[in-house]
């Protein structure tokens, strides 16, 4: 008896897309795409960037209105184009950059609009149990009276479902949840998620990492050019099916050749560098760049990513220790000597450093040597040069474009990020600096970004990459360094750690257990 | 010896608390804006609209409260315009508000001569007086300073009470403070960004309003063109000093309000005989700049302040 219940339960529609179509001018975001959730399941929806998941979910949402198609939740329709209809009707969202006042207290956050504006009082002991309630239940700690500002990001995350849950939301809709927790956040999260289930929540997870899809969920959803292209039950299907009906075609990560590591091109000894704010700077890091051989460095961000970075880039100069290259020591450090020593810097953020917006090709692709000749002499540009240099880029590196003459915004993020490749690479850099390169690509442009890193590390090379993306690190590194809190942990071969080994180095366990430098 | 005299005389205390009083509305509305995460600079030209407002209100038979009434209108009408073009359209806001301010500025010097074009000197009215609050305004020192007011001065404090309650103690406070600090999480909750945010400008405006009309209706009993003379600046300046805080915020209005009373009264002491009087006239602005700098080292600014949101833009 209770057994049928409960298979009536799971059987409820809990939310329906009806052949929802949305077009932006000529590009069909989504075209008739239709979904259903039911009670108690987790369906992942997988799909590149630009394949209309978040356009499908904005309309959920009421940000847009769909051109035609319904949205039918716990089988009432939802007006289009009224984004408290869905919340009111129990669907709540946590969003990929989270939305979260910092300077405001894990409270105030969760409480924000779930009163009527006019009431008099905020009515916060009977919210604050709610709240502690809904912690206990779920397994989300987090202090109620934390300025969230001080919260890591996991902690914030935790914040962000809270407050879905706080609205009684029935329905939780993650955007890229794990983009960026780690392995233990991330197994932290799914045990919360798995709590959810159990209650009766359904839940739709948006991402494209592929082995969490196969983690978590019932079934997959697949979209590609906005149209639903596949729907598999995650236990009929695996891994490399689901990456083939992603991109259309079979994929073929770039292969990793063995490593022939030569001397080191660069050589930190005992560097510190001050604190930045709240980020913190680097503590008595070592750390060689070994020619020919890709150099990961793992790391929840914000843990000193951003310090050796800028060290290396020659942004900031070490507090104390040494930096060294092939030709000595050199004590005053800048940007302009990192160039000319043959660093290149891919950029962490395409966007804010990488690119100025409402320049064109041409004055982007030689922001860095627009100094030099050939493209200036005597304090002249020598447009001619800088333009056919661009040209070469563009055809080598396969930027798609009207031509050199267009403004970079007007580019996606794939073809931004081959143009910074192409000119960091074309300068042959000795020592390349690879800050987060792939992230918001799609894996086409991630694949190609990854084989053209690899081929300037089998061109003799000493490559450093940065991200947060342990699957990435861990493809394409040879040697793999953990940073946490500014400490870096010893080298680690490929292949000798796991996961979730390297997880307990990220959390900034194991470092204590170094013999202390004498200070 | 001189100075110990000054700071001890009632009437010192009770020409700061008068001189405070329209800093107290100004920052206060500029507080609200700045909260919601728009910069007002049309401050200086509604203060000025304000205090015309509420005068011609009362002189043209309306009563006093009717005026104060006028001018809140008058100021909540540049607010809507102010509001209007930094809000909705995204316009810059340092732009919008200067603008604001010459607009509002000169359409009141306009107004004026429009309503009194034959008048050499401009008529006064029966302003506020003050109103003794029984037995509290016999206590000794503060009893005349503070009891001894004009109700604009007691609307005033209570204002900066109601502004916190509002601020910290209500939802619509909660969801005002988060446009300022992360719009997308106001949006995210379905709630209206653009709504709050026009709200907040068009009250805070209306209280720069009254601001101004305590000048004409409450210090004085006419108006005068250069009346305003810097007051909005100052209460820009303030609020950073308040670190936008009600509470702090009321306290560099009496700051800046005692260090102008100072400079009068030193003025005519023998000291203010050897040392020309435009120095005095500088002090309380010096001061402040000095305190600012002290102050504001560790204010929070709201995250979001004049960063336009566009809904459905990343």
């Amino acid at each position: 008896m209770a057994k049928q219940d409960d298979v009536q339960k799971r059987a409820q529609v809990v939310l329906r897309l009806d052949r929802i179509t949305k077009t932006f001018g000529a590009l069909v975001a989504n075209d008739a795409v239709s979904l259903s959730l039911h009670r108690g399941e987790v369906i992942a929806l997988l799909g590149e960037n630009g394949a209309g998941k978040t356009t499908l979910m904005n309309i959920l949402f009421g940000q847009y209105t769909a051109d035609s198609g319904t949205v039918e939740v716990f089988t009432q329709t939802i007006p289009p184009g009224n984004p408290r209809a869905a919340l009111d009707a129990g669907v709540g969202m946590v969003h990929q950059h989270f939305t979260l006042a910092d300077h405001m207290t894990v409270l105030e956050n969760v409480t924000l609009g779930t009163h009527s504006l006019w009431k008099t009082n905020l009515d916060s002991v009977a919210t604050r149990a709610k709240i502690v309630r809904l912690a206990e239940e779920f397994r989300l700690q987090v202090d109620p009276d934390a300025i969230v500002g001080t919260l890591t990001v996991g902690e914030r995350q935790r914040v962000e479902i809270l407050k879905a849950l706080y609205r009684d939301a029935r329905i939780l809709i993650l955007d890229e949840p794990t983009a960026v927790l780690t392995p233990q956040e991330t197994d932290d999260l799914f045990e919360t998620l798995r709590e959810a289930v159990d209650l009766g929540l359904s839940i739709i997870f948006i991402s494209h990492k592929l082995h969490e899809v196969m983690a978590i969920s019932d079934r997959v959803l697949i979209l590609r050019h906005g149209k639903m292209v596949a729907e598999e039950r995650t236990s009929d299907t695996d891994k490399h099916k689901l990456a083939a009906l992603m991109v259309g075609s079979e994929v073929h990560a770039p292969e990793v050749a063995p490593a022939t590591p030569g001397p080191a091109l660069m050589s930190l000894a005992d560097v510190c560098t001050p604190d930045k704010g709240n980020a913190p700077g680097l503590k008595q890091v070592t750390l060689d760049l070994r020619a020919g051989q890709i150099t990961g460095l793992a790391g929840v961000s914000g843990n000193g990513q951003a310090a050796l970075a800028d060290l290396i880039g020659g942004l900031i100069q070490p507090e104390s220790g040494t930096l060294t290259l092939e030709d000595g020591a050199h004590p005053n450090w800048t940007a302009r000597e990192a160039v000319h020593s043959g660093v290149g810097r891919i950029p962490e953020d395409r966007h804010k450093t990488g690119t100025i917006a409402e320049f064109d090709l041409t004055e982007n692709a030689i922001l860095e040597s627009y100094k030099d000749a050939p493209f200036s002499r005597r304090g002249w540009m020598n447009w001619g040069r800088a333009e056919a240099f661009t040209r070469e880029v563009i055809d080598t590196y396969d930027v798609r474009c009207p031509g050199p003459g267009t403004r970079i915004r007007l580019l996606s993020g794939g073809n931004m990020q081959k143009l910074i490749l192409g000119r960091v690479l074309e300068s042959e850099p000795r020592i390349i600096l690879a800050n987060q390169p792939v992230r918001g690509l799609d894996i086409g442009a991630v694949n190609y970004v990854h084989s053209r890193l690899l081929e300037a590390r089998d061109k003799g090379a000493a490559v450093l990459l940065i991200s947060e993306d342990l699957d990435e690190i861990m493809a394409l590194s040879d040697v793999i360094h953990v940073i946490s809190e500014g400490q870096l942990s010893p080298e680690f071969a490929r292949g000798t750690m796991s996961p979730a080994e390297l997880g307990v180095w990220m959390a900034g366990h194991g470092f204590e257990a170094e013999p202390a430098h004498a200070s | 010896m001189d100075l110990i005299d000054i700071l001890l005389s009632a009437s010192f205390w009770t020409a700061a608390i008068r001189i405070a009083s329209p800093l107290i509305f100004a920052t206060l509305g500029e507080l609200i804006c700045e909260r919601a995460g728009v910069l007002n600079l049309g401050i200086e030209g509604i203060m000025v609209a304000g205090a015309f407002a509420g005068w011609m209100g009362a002189y043209s038979g309306l009563g006093l409260w009717g005026g104060v009434c006028v001018a809140m209108a008058v100021g909540m009408m540049f607010g809507l315009i102010h509001s209007l073009l930094t809000v909705p359209f995204g316009l810059s806001q340092h732009v919008v508000g200067l603008g604001v301010t010459l607009l509002a500025t000169s359409m009141t010097y306009y107004a004026y001569r429009l309503a009194l074009p034959e008048v050499t000197s401009p008529p006064k009215i029966d302003a506020f007086q003050p109103f003794e609050i029984p037995i509290l305004s016999d206590l000794p020192l503060i009893g005349p300073a503070l009891f001894s007011q004009t109700p604009l001065t007691y609307l005033a404090f209570v204002l900066v009470v109601v502004v916190w309650a509002v601020l910290y103690r209500t939802p619509l406070g909660l969801a005002l403070r988060a446009a300022g600090e992360n719009p997308a999480a106001v949006a995210a909750q379905g709630l209206s960004v653009t709504g709050i945010r026009m709200g907040a400008v068009i009250v805070g405006s209306g209280l720069m309003a009254v601001g101004g009309a305590f000048l004409t209706m409450s210090a004085f009993d006419s108006f005068f063109f250069e009346m305003v003379n810097g007051r909005g600046w100052i209460c820009i300046a303030l609020v950073v000093f308040g670190a936008w805080k009600p509470g702090k915020a009321l306290l560099g209005a009496i700051l800046f309000a005692a260090f102008d009373a100072l400079q009068i009264r030193i003025q005519q002491t023998p000291l203010g005989a050897d040392i020309p009087y435009q120095v005095f006239l500088m002090m309380p602005y010096f001061l402040s700049i000095l305190a600012l700098i002290v102050m504001s080292r560790r204010a929070e600014v709201p995250a979001a302040l004049m960063v336009p949101f566009n809904k459905g833009e990343r």
